[in-house]
């Protein structure tokens, strides 16, 4: 198998110096990246540069590099709404990830409208990130959280899905690519339907955004989430997309500066979108470094990425079937860049530590999602997922690397 | 991979395979529950004490390699040992692994030397300790979870 003629690998993997080094006297296999991917140059460059050359706090300053710092973070978020194909600049809110954007949409949406009887739907395949924060809001409100079971292949059960959603539901919050599992969901019709009874949908997307384009529009998204580090972006930034309606009515998630118009002792007339939601100082190269990934990826393409990343999962996917007494975990007709498997023989953490020795980087463990180990009867999995930088090479390595560790437990 | 032979020795991998005293014992002197959050291993362990000695010890649960022959490990080396000896052959061992907390100097490890090769991987490290930690609480009669965070 080698690699599509049109897609250029050893430029792409030139660009992320990372790919360099060595683990144990092993060139590196990195194929952890739906738990972090790694940075390329320019990315590196962007932060670099803006602190060698234009860094000051944002929004504040009359000086010259006050207004170059602030230049830089307007821009990033224009490259966010063209990115995720937002309809207006301002519906792209700055959090610290994922993680930080569903606890606001919880706490500022879903908290002052929730009451005791009204339902959260989720999904059983859900990162922690994207369940925890709900049943907080239950907690606080006497919600109750409903969740949409999945079948043995690791898909929604679109059925129960149907029969679960109801006037009593007040948001719908879904994965849009499952990080345990790679499933990818049909996050369009769970919004048509939820739409039809006038219930918004919140899409976690910090898996889905380096493998699929997203257009929230299309999507009719309410909210779509997404991290900056699992796009080749720095850690500690992430984006909420909320649609305008929506954000203007809910109140800010924290108070500071920034967020504000006036503030007397008398009251406080907060600031118009995104601000609203960005209170106190932002993580502005966190921003800057998220728009050069954003342009890396766009220069590139993503459905260019997607269709490489699809190739190598098809490959690893075949080629990780033919090894005896490995079952792989999540076999949806739909995925998207990562395989979850277990051994007969050897527990996950023991292949982790082992392929690592072949300088083999896969995630070992529960990756978060602790009810999908539940459903499927594991204590954890192996995980190897795949970035654009990824080889048909690399794919061999790991399967070679997963037989050596089978031999090594005979 | 010559580094991992030295963490997966022949003897770690029999015991992985063939874990001692691998079952439950019927109303216990002794009970705790240990799980590392980190990675979901999940251990048992159980106690029955005579005149303060342990008369028996064993284990059931989930782990990798290092956790489960660690477990099956620590239930040969405990069995028959005072409540006192084990306490000290606990500290001991820990010290040897994490080398945190006083070492004593008079407890050697014996068959247990054969996991300390797991120093040289600090987060393999409370696989290795896990069970250790779950019988120390079940000796303190402790209820309720342990973990090794």
């Amino acid at each position: 198998m080698t690699n599509s003629a049109q897609y250029n690998i050893k430029a792409i993997r030139n660009d992320f110096p990372i790919l360099g080094r060595e683990i144990f006297g092993k060139p590196l296999v990195y194929l952890d990246n739906a738990a972090s991917t790694q940075h390329p140059t320019p990315v590196i460059n962007a932060v670099k540069d803006l602190y060698e050359q234009n860094y000051s706090n944002v929004h504040r300053g009359v000086h010259t590099l006050s207004q170059e710092s602030s230049n830089l973070y307007d821009d990033a978020r224009v490259k966010v709404r063209g990115f995720i194909h937002a309809a207006c600049v301002h519906e792209v809110i700055f959090t610290s990830g994922a993680t930080e954007s569903i606890n606001l949409v919880a706490q500022s949406y879903a908290r002052p409208i929730l009451k005791e009887g009204d339902e959260i739907l989720i999904t059983h395949m859900e990162h922690h990130s994207n369940i925890v924060p709900w049943q907080i809001v239950c907690e606080q409100t006497g919600a109750t959280l409903k969740v949409v079971p999945i079948s043995d292949r690791g898909e929604l059960e679109m059925d129960q899905f149907h029969a679960m959603l109801s006037e009593k539901t007040k948001l719908v919050s879904v994965v849009h690519v499952s990080n345990a599992l790679g499933t990818v969901n049909p996050v369009k019709e769970i919004i048509d339907a939820a739409h039809a009874i006038d219930v918004p949908v919140l899409v976690d997307g910090a898996q889905a955004i380096p493998h699929i384009p997203v257009d929230v529009q299309a999507l009719d998204a309410d909210f779509y989430v997404f991290s900056g580090h699992k796009i080749y972006g720095p850690t500690g930034i992430g984006v909420l997309y909320g649609k305008e309606k929506l954000l203007n009515a809910m109140p800010p998630y924290q108070g500071g500066g920034d967020m504000i118009l006036s503030v007397s002792f008398e009251g406080t007339t907060y600031n118009q979108l995104p601000y609203k939601f960005e209170a106190g100082t932002p993580n502005i190269a966190g921003v800057v470094g998220l728009g050069a990934a954003i342009d890396y990826v766009n220069k590139i393409g993503l459905a260019t990425i997607a269709a490489h990343e699809n190739g190598l999962l098809a490959y690893a996917t075949s080629k990780l079937r033919s090894i005896d007494g490995l079952r792989i975990i999540g076999e949806a007709d739909q995925k998207a860049g990562l395989i979850s498997f277990v051994l007969d023989a050897v527990h996950p953490h023991d292949i982790g530590t082992i392929i690592d020795g072949e300088g083999v980087a896969v995630r070992a463990g529960h990756h978060c999602a602790q009810p999908v180990m539940e459903r499927y009867k594991v204590p954890a999995t192996a995980r190897a997922s795949f970035a654009m930088y990824n080889t048909y090479q690399e794919i061999d390595v790991l399967a070679e690397a997963i037989k050596k560790t089978i031999d090594m437990f005979k | 991979m010559e580094n991992l032979r030295e963490l997966y020795q022949e003897v770690i991998l029999d015991h992985n395979k063939n874990p001692r005293n691998f079952r439950k014992i019927e109303n216990p002197d002794g009970f705790a529950h240990g799980t590392n959050p980190l990675c979901g291993d999940q251990i048992d362990v159980y106690l029955m004490i005579k005149d303060g000695i342990i008369e028996d010890v064993s284990f059931e649960g989930a782990g990798c390699a290092i956790c489960t022959s660690s477990a099956s490990m620590m239930t040969l080396a405990l069995k028959g040992k005072t409540e006192a000896d084990a306490e000290a052959l606990f500290n001991s061992f820990h010290h040897a692994l994490t080398e945190e907390g006083e070492y004593p100097e008079d407890v050697p490890l014996g068959k247990l030397k054969v996991l300390t090769g797991v120093k040289d991987y600090p987060v393999r490290v409370k696989c290795a300790t896990l069970a250790w930690h779950t019988f120390d609480a079940a000796l303190k009669r402790l209820q309720g979870e342990v973990t090794t965070e």
